[in-house]
């Protein structure tokens, strides 16, 4: 027992010969070892912090940076490069960010009606064979232009067609505006995405229009008549427009129910005289009573004002003026600044 | 990615710039930018000098002078903090109204999220401390002293935004020797807030763990709170909200016993001792007397049946 008594004081006897690396604290203080920080709750010196405020500061922060690197000394470290690493754990304070959490990408009208029907990306290689050139020819991208003027040095104009007819600047001009046609269904799905209402944009042209902006097009021309579209002919199996905003668009299109219901005139106009012939005032007995009180109220002045005035009136309790009500406490406002008085008032 | 830019890049280089300014999962360290006001000088530029060698390399500094009134219309350095992709800022400006004054705040969805107007009381800067400094790139501890840090939601944000401003990158890991400085914040009884930046001396203590001994580097600061303006909870709370995919969820049924042994728990559905093809023994099967019992009783049960039948019948 000696040996290891002997052994705990030498012990003890070094660790004297350092200052501690304890710290006392009235509150404990909470350590984020993730982010390296230490908040201390505890109260501060007031005197010392007026009187030498730099050695306070000082030696208060020691305390606590003493407390931090005591948690930080206890984590597992590994060595990496001849120096000793400690893992530190997540940081428990949440900071905000500079953006959202990235969601998923909207699709676009492709795209949703791909995955509707079970299409999938088909992969196009990146060189087709061309029969006419006789070599491998890139399908798309670098020298695929090229490509194709070797193969289409000259074209055929339709036997239908204008003979002078320029074939090359035709094919540049569908191109063109297949082009801007992409670039349109982009800004759509752009639309759609965003979830904007967009104002209605008209009748875009047979290129661009959708099949239901056609349709409302084609509805919206025909009853632009006189008769609103009365007298048109149409085709068979021919469609009209259907659907939010369309009725708007065919001038006195939107109208309000006809007057004139579904049953005969006749007797539409009998029942309207009935229930106006039949009409009985609504009782209201809330409203009658009050009207009752009111009267009788007016017939009670009417009489004391014919009586002469008594003199003197009674003395004592009964000479109040104000008869029928009692005063009532706490329901007025306070005057702000008087102190209020509690309880009863002595004497 | 861009789908819902309007407008496409046209360059490979542009591309990547707005692909990096886009929502991302794990977001890169936060940027600090320094904007100077109609007037800055004095403490104003020393301080934003000082902070801006504390947080380099994470920083992007504009040198011009810019006639902005960040409280009373924001939009204009939010456009310089979105052009620089900083997610926070720092405003110098000094005025006879406001002298010293210094804007820090930070950037949400390119709108300002928080900002707070310091004044500068007193200030002292790095290259007043005549002594050894410390490396670059060190991630410093924080130390809030005092009590009044968790009191007011406007002090609470502003902790926050000292964490946010100051802790460099989240890391996995950090060197033990690597640790060398700690800034400590005080907030006092009349609301100043005191700024000390120590150097940090690992002495030794007869133990594993070092004793600490500071000394101060600079800079040394008294900042006097001003105007502030603080998000709502509601956007406060959608700014702090994390990526469901980073979230850590707890697999289910598995432990791990004190050796280290990871256990599963599997769950099987209802055995079905019905349908179980067993080994078929002799001593198992019904015998010719169970089986008549069986019928006997079939009977009985049908009998008594028929007659309920009949009874409710009549």
């Amino acid at each position: 027992m000696d040996v290891v008594k002997a052994v705990l004081e030498k012990h003890q006897k070094e660790l004297d010969k350092y200052k501690p690396i304890t710290v006392e604290k009235h509150l404990e203080c909470r350590i984020d070892v993730g982010t390296l920080l230490i908040t201390d709750p505890n109260d501060l010196d007031d005197r010392q912090l007026a009187d030498n405020k730099e050695e306070y500061l000082s030696a208060l922060t020691r305390d606590n940076t003493q407390l931090l690197v005591n948690a930080i000394w206890e984590l597992p470290t590994e060595r990496v490069d001849e120096s000793i690493v400690a893992k530190l754990p997540e940081p428990t304070t949440v900071l905000p960010r500079l953006r959202k959490p990235p969601g998923p990408r909207p699709l676009t009208k492709w795209e949703k009606f791909a995955k509707e029907k079970g299409i999938t990306k088909k992969k196009k290689d990146k060189k087709t064979y061309d029969d006419v050139l006789d070599k491998w020819v890139p399908t798309y991208g670098f020298k695929r232009a090229e490509a194709e003027k070797d193969k289409e040095w000259v074209l055929e104009v339709p036997q239908n067609a204008d003979p002078n007819t320029d074939m090359f600047q035709k094919k540049i001009d569908l191109r063109n505006e297949k082009v801007a046609k992409n670039e349109i269904q982009r800004m759509k799905n752009i639309v759609r995405a965003k979830k904007i209402e967009m104002p209605r944009s008209g009748y875009l042209g047979p290129e661009a229009a959708s099949s239901n902006q056609l349709l409302t097009a084609v509805t919206v021309a025909k009853s632009s008549t006189a008769s609103v579209g009365k007298f048109q002919s149409k085709l068979p199996k021919e469609k009209e427009a259907r659907g939010l905003g369309v009725k708007e668009l065919i001038p006195g299109g939107k109208r309000k129910a006809s007057h004139i219901s579904a049953q005969p005139e006749r007797e539409a106009n009998l029942d309207l005289i009935k229930s106006v012939l039949n009409k009985k005032p609504k009782l209201d007995v809330e409203k009658a009573i009050s009207l009752q009180k009111q009267d009788e109220r007016m017939e009670r002045e009417a009489e004391s004002a014919n009586k002469p005035a008594k003199k003197g009136g009674k003395k004592g309790k009964g000479s109040r003026k104000a008869v029928g009500k009692k005063p009532k406490g706490h329901q007025g406002q306070r005057a702000p600044g008087k102190k209020g008085q509690a309880g009863r008032k002595r004497r | 990615m861009s789908l819902l830019r309007i407008r496409k890049p046209k360059t490979r280089k542009g591309k990547k710039v707005l692909l990096a300014r886009e929502p991302q999962l794990i977001e890169s360290a936060r940027t600090m930018l320094f904007v100077d006001g109609r007037k800055c000088g004095g403490n104003v530029k020393l301080c934003m000098k000082d902070l801006q060698q504390l947080k380099k390399p994470l920083v992007k500094v504009l040198n011009r002078k810019n006639d902005i009134t960040p409280f009373d219309d924001p939009s204009s350095l939010e456009f310089l903090t979105m052009k620089n992709d900083a997610a926070l800022f720092t405003f110098g400006s000094t005025s006879k109204k406001r002298p010293d004054n210094i804007i820090i705040g930070r950037i949400f969805e390119n709108e300002v999220l928080d900002m707070f107007e310091l004044g500068i009381k007193r200030y002292q800067s790095i290259s007043e401390f005549k002594n050894e400094k410390i490396g670059a790139c060190v991630k410093p501890c924080l130390v809030f002293n005092g009590p009044k840090w968790a009191q007011t939601e406007e002090l609470r944000r502003l902790r926050n935004y000292f964490i946010d401003m100051f802790q460099r990158e989240k890391v996995e890991s950090i060197r033990l020797q690597g640790i060398e400085h700690v800034l400590s914040f005080t907030v006092t009884e009349d609301m100043s807030i005191l700024m000390r930046s120590y150097k940090i001396l690992l002495k030794k203590s007869g133990q594993k763990t070092p004793r600490i001994e500071l000394e101060e580097i600079g800079p040394s600061a008294d900042f006097s709170i001003r105007r502030t303006k603080i998000a709502s909870d509601d956007l406060y709370k959608l700014a702090r909200k994390q990526p469901k995919q980073l979230r850590v969820t707890k697999k289910k049924n598995i432990s791990t016993d004190a050796l280290g042994n990871t256990k599963g728990r599997v769950h099987l559905g209802k055995q079905q001792t019905g349908s179980i093809q067993t080994r078929r023994v002799k001593a198992l099967k019904k015998s010719p007397e169970e089986k008549r019992a069986d019928r006997q009783k079939k009977k009985v049960a049908l009998k008594a049946a028929a007659v309920e039948a009949l009874s409710t019948a009549d």
